[in-house]
């Protein structure tokens, strides 16, 4: 047989010659093996990305095809890892090649002299199919990894186990066996590109609670939802997905940082392993997958990035957990795309992305949702909510990805760069923003929060809404001709977004806020709202209203510590309605 | 060596070269002319044809020439005499000093920084402005651009913060790299940072307007590769200056058309944002190292379009950027920067009361409000004239007049030090009532604040606004 040769190397982009192979096939290329993936055949010539530097490839050098498309090795092990693009752990990187990123190295994704202790939680004789739960093994302190039996043993006959046994294994060790000689692992191979298959897709109605006021409370997002944070550069998409990554009450985190900074990675890594998780107390890295394939890393690999990320937050969510996954940016993955389309010589859509834009972003955010996870036992539930950043050119949302990722996704939490440049932080815009989860999660909220949440909710918004209005009328005649009512509206809604709508995500305290707080801080500030409005109606000046002592309180309210909260927040309220009350009698 | 006489294309700045053999990707080429040798880039390479850009351009260049393949990649020898020295875009003394005598040859393209040795930048570096000091700090292996416009004064800024700049440790260096500048531009520099004394922790790289715009490609690759040898083999603290990256993203542009790619917005090439990525990134800390390389790009804004691909993408891989505005410059405001566009992504890393004082962060963000609050209030003073302002919008209209005069101006010269600068911020807060200062913690006001009395403040005018008031009485 004749061996394959390079014949061509345009940047990431190499074409080899007489290179049998089928598409998304993962090939080795050049004296070195790096890897790359097959993405288009034309006769005898095979176009390949690859995804290391190829400066010094020389046309000639030999090329071969593993036979398998791009997998990565799930099993036990991920949680706490950071991986680059095509899942190589980069700490075994850094003691390979030193700390710059070189190239040629093959690192199995998982530990594989690591012993773990495997748990069987079947036996001999059982029947099991593709999905079911074997055994599990304690990867960390709250996380229970479930070793099951890989979704691709299928068919009609369920097997049985013919071997199984617990016991302390390394991930490429044999645990067990099926009737039909099928070897049994912890960990097993899963091509990225393919969705993980699940029984049944769920209507999502239980949120995502993020501890974020505008989100929780206004846009909110369901677990098994797929959102997006459009913004243009400094408007805080980072800053507003960490949040998201440290306070969601996801069991797993995923967050790929895909083409962006490296120093922002950085922060992520020294800040995730001294944060807590508030629900179980221990280090959040402990419940997180990170994937940094950094803007100045090879653009193929942050191509695959995304979906190595997906791949593992489904690998989670088949196991019965709510899987949040972030991407930060689905613009640099996109801008991937366009670069390896346009050295393929495509002929470009919109912007010069390739007309597959659309649908590529379309197959990525159809892979979140609420499942019920395959395996004959039947109340295993999982989830992946995917929240995607997308950074516009210039803050242009009617550009090509923004675009498309508005007609898939369902919550779209708005940037904006004027509140961002006056520091109003989280720089959502309310007005702009919307959730399509507000409908069906209705009736969570009454259930678990309290009575009025939609209520006030929506009271909340029409002062705001209003106050958008007002406010074109103050630009031209400035608010001092507003007749009271409406200037107390503008007063009004300034509280509620002072106190109400700014977090600080750098606050110890204001950081994460709960329900309850933000429903008792929103119900403070919309009382007041009522009694100031009755006290104007009944001759008391706006400003005498507005300068009582108490409204500072009330304003500095969301730095109160969760466990004071009900009790100083009553304290307020009633301290506000007796000064209120006090002003009608003078 | 391999060596042809096969060029069959020269379009602009590329040549074609065939029939060649095994010509590895990216590798350095010298195109001999007979009477000068010129030096080239593999940009594509395949069996049948090879794409060479021509650094010093194609003038010359015939179908004779001679085109040899080194089967080497572009290096620069460094050691730590490159301090104190200038060279030319392609990293050949200028200055008519000797021969450097390297220590070492580094591969000019570098490599990505392992996110996972990555250091966190923490480190306060006082520049002397208050405006970036105070507000937008920057911090050690912090990239933080200056986007300004044709006409604006980054290069006093430029040089301003290259001769301010100091952080603790001390074994601070300045790279110093020029991209298209005019030769009196060049001269500038070069005698500032000689009469100020910088030259000698300085090495200058200089590409010339009537330079090759495609050496414009090579000359930040040199200027970071000396930088990250100084800093993680010399253990220097090294901040990087380079001006103008417009320029250098237009010659990015030509080599693209050149190579009939399709473009992407405004005719930039798609791959411009990955392009842009591998110079910017390369700034930073690396765990267990002592030294450090910070980023200062500069950029002109065509037509002052912030939505302009070159400080869009900037933006986008930057860790801030700090922006000048032609108002303020028109008003004679020194260093014209405009802090409401302005953004340090890590200053509070580099802040706070073991780097700079405890009330740093809680009084930059009450500057923020408060100044942006004044400065939607002017517009309404056009239109409904001041009497009819309230007193509180006439108390933040007058604090934004003075944050303007006192705190953003301060002149070429004047080195503020970060206490100078937080004290200067409370002396404007206190303009303000007690009750509108809502981003500082109670302790904090208790601590720093004293108010001015009202009278004083609101009824005093400065002396243009006096003027203006007796136009229209006449009118």
């Amino acid at each position: 047989m004749e061996v394959a040769k390079i014949y061509r190397i345009s940047g990431p982009v190499v074409v080899a010659q007489g290179l049998k192979a089928r598409m998304y096939d993962l090939v080795k290329v050049g004296e070195e093996e790096l890897m790359g993936e097959v993405i288009q055949i034309s006769g005898d010539k095979v176009t390949i990305q690859v995804y290391e530097e190829t400066t010094g490839l020389k046309p000639g050098e030999k090329v071969s095809n593993t036979g398998k498309p791009l997998s990565i090795f799930l099993g036990p092990g991920m949680l706490g890892q950071i991986y680059d693009g095509i899942q190589r752990p980069l700490p075994v990187l850094v003691k390979q090649m030193g700390n710059f990123i070189l190239r040629g190295a093959d690192v199995p994704g998982l530990d594989v002299k690591k012993k773990w202790k495997f748990n069987a939680t079947v036996k001999k004789g059982d029947k099991v199919s593709g999905g079911d739960v074997i055994g599990t093994v304690k990867e960390t302190e709250n996380i229970v990894h479930k070793i099951m039996i890989p979704p691709t043993i299928t068919g009609k006959v369920s097997h049985k186990i013919k071997k199984i046994k617990s016991g302390s294994f390394t991930v490429k060790e044999t645990i067990g066996e099926l009737d039909n000689g099928e070897k049994l692992y912890l960990g097993h191979y899963w091509p990225v590109r393919r969705p993980r298959p699940s029984k049944e897709k769920l209507f999502p109605e239980i949120p995502l609670i993020t501890g974020q006021r505008l989100q929780d409370t206004f846009f909110p997002i369901a677990k098994g939802g797929t959102g997006s944070i459009p913004g243009p550069f400094g408007s805080g998409k980072t800053v507003t997905q960490q949040q998201l990554a440290k306070w969601s009450d996801a069991e797993i985190v995923v967050y790929i940082g895909c083409g962006e900074r490296g120093n922002e990675m950085t922060e992520v890594l020294t800040e995730f392993p001294e944060l807590q998780d508030v629900k179980t107390g221990r280090p959040l890295m402990e419940r997180t997958v990170l994937i940094a394939n950094t803007s100045n890393m090879p653009v193929a690999a942050r191509e695959a990035s995304i979906y190595t990320g997906m791949t593992i937050a489904e690998y989670f969510r088949d196991q019965g957990y709510d899987v949040s996954l972030m991407a930060d940016s689905t613009s640099r993955w996109a801008e991937a795309m366009r670069e390896i389309s346009s050295r393929l010589e495509e002929m470009p859509g919109e912007e010069g992305y390739p007309a597959y834009l659309a649908a590529r972003l379309a197959e990525f955010y159809e892979r979140a949702g609420r499942v019920s996870c395959l395996g004959s036992d039947k109340k295993r539930i999982g989830s992946v909510t995917a929240i995607g950043a997308v950074s516009p050119p210039g803050g242009d949302f009617s550009e090509p990805v923004t675009q498309n990722t508005l007609k898939i996704t369902k919550v779209f939490w708005a940037l904006d760069a004027k509140l961002a440049h006056r520091r109003h932080f989280p720089a959502i815009n309310w007005l702009n923003s919307y959730s399509l989860y507000n409908e069906p999660l209705k009736q969570w909220y009454v259930d678990n929060v309290s009575k009025d949440s939609i209520y006030l909710r929506t009271k909340a918004m029409n002062i705001l809404q209003k106050e958008d209005e007002l406010q074109e009328i103050v630009q031209l005649v400035g608010s001092d001709s507003l007749p009271e009512k409406e200037r107390l509206t503008l007063e009004i809604a300034r509280i509620i977004r002072e106190a109400f709508l700014q977090q600080n995500a750098f606050h110890e305290i204001d950081s994460f806020c709960s329900l309850k707080k933000q429903s008792g801080l929103l119900k403070a500030i919309i009382s007041f709202g009522d009694l100031a409005e009755n006290a104007v109606d009944k001759g008391v000046s706006v400003e005498a209203v507005t300068n009582i002592e108490s409204k500072n309180e009330l304003v500095k309210a969301r730095l109160i510590e969760e466990k004071n909260f009900n009790k100083k927040i009553s304290e307020i309220s009633e301290k506000i309605e007796k000064e209120v009350n006090g002003l009608i009698g003078g | 060596m391999k060596e042809y006489k096969t060029i069959s294309k020269v379009a602009g700045p590329l040549i074609f070269v065939e029939k060649t053999h095994d010509v590895s990707f990216g590798e350095l080429v010298e195109i001999d002319l007979g009477s000068e040798k010129k030096n080239g880039q593999v940009l594509d390479t395949s069996e049948d044809v090879v794409v060479v850009q021509v650094f010093e351009g194609t003038s010359g260049i015939e179908k004779a020439s001679t085109v040899k393949f080194t089967g080497k990649t572009i290096r620069l020898g460094v050691s730590k005499d490159l301090l104190g020295r200038v060279f030319s875009g392609l990293g050949k003394p200028i200055d008519k000093g000797p021969e450097i005598i390297p220590k070492e040859k580094k591969d000019v393209n570098g490599a990505a920084i392992n996110p996972f040795s990555r250091d966190s930048p923490k480190d306060f570096i006082q520049t002397g402005i208050s405006t970036i000091d105070g507000m937008n700090t920057l911090v050690k292996g912090q990239k933080l651009p200056i986007f300004s416009g044709s006409g604006l004064p980054h290069n006093e800024i430029a040089l301003q913060i290259a001769r301010q700049s100091k952080a603790k440790g001390g074994n601070f260096a300045v790279v110093f790299g020029a991209m298209g500048i005019t030769s009196e531009e060049a001269q500038q520099f070069i005698r500032d940072f000689e009469e100020t004394g910088a030259l000698e922790r300085t090495a200058i790289f200089l590409n010339l307007a009537d330079d090759p715009a495609i050496e414009r490609l090579i000359t930040p690759r040199m200027v970071l590769t000396t930088a990250e040898y100084l800093a993680f083999e010399e253990k220097m603290d090294v901040l990087v200056i380079l001006t103008d990256m417009t320029n250098y993203c237009e010659a990015l542009r030509e080599i693209g058309a050149a190579r009939e790619e399709v473009p992407g917005r405004r005719g930039y090439p798609g791959y411009m944002y990955t392009d842009l990525a591998s110079i910017y990134e390369r700034a930073g800390l690396i765990k267990n190292k002592q030294g450090s390389v910070t980023q200062v790009p500069i950029l002109t804004m065509p037509g002052d379009d912030i939505t302009n691909p070159v400080p869009d993408l900037t933006g986008y891989i930057t860790e801030g950027q700090i922006v000048l505005g032609r108002d303020l410059n028109r008003k004679g405001i020194m260093p014209p920067i405009d802090v409401l566009p302005c953004l340090s992504r890590l200053m509070n890393a580099g802040i706070g009361p073991k780097q700079t004082r405890e009330d740093h962060k809680a009084v930059s963000n009450q500057l923020y409000a408060a100044y942006a609050e004044g400065r939607d209030l002017r517009g309404l003073v056009t239109i409904v004239g001041e009497e009819a302002m309230s007193d509180r919008d006439k108390r933040f209209l007058k604090f934004a007049d003075n944050f303007e005069q006192k705190f953003i101006a301060q002149g070429n010269h004047e080195n503020r030090s970060i206490d100078d600068t937080l004290n200067l911020g409370w002396d404007l807060l206190s303009l303000l009532p007690r009750t509108e200062l809502t981003r500082i913690d109670e302790e904090l006001i208790e601590k720093y604040y004293t108010e001015k009395p009202v009278e004083e403040n609101v009824q005093e005018q400065k002396p243009e606004e006096k003027e203006k008031e007796t136009v229209t009485e006449k009118e």
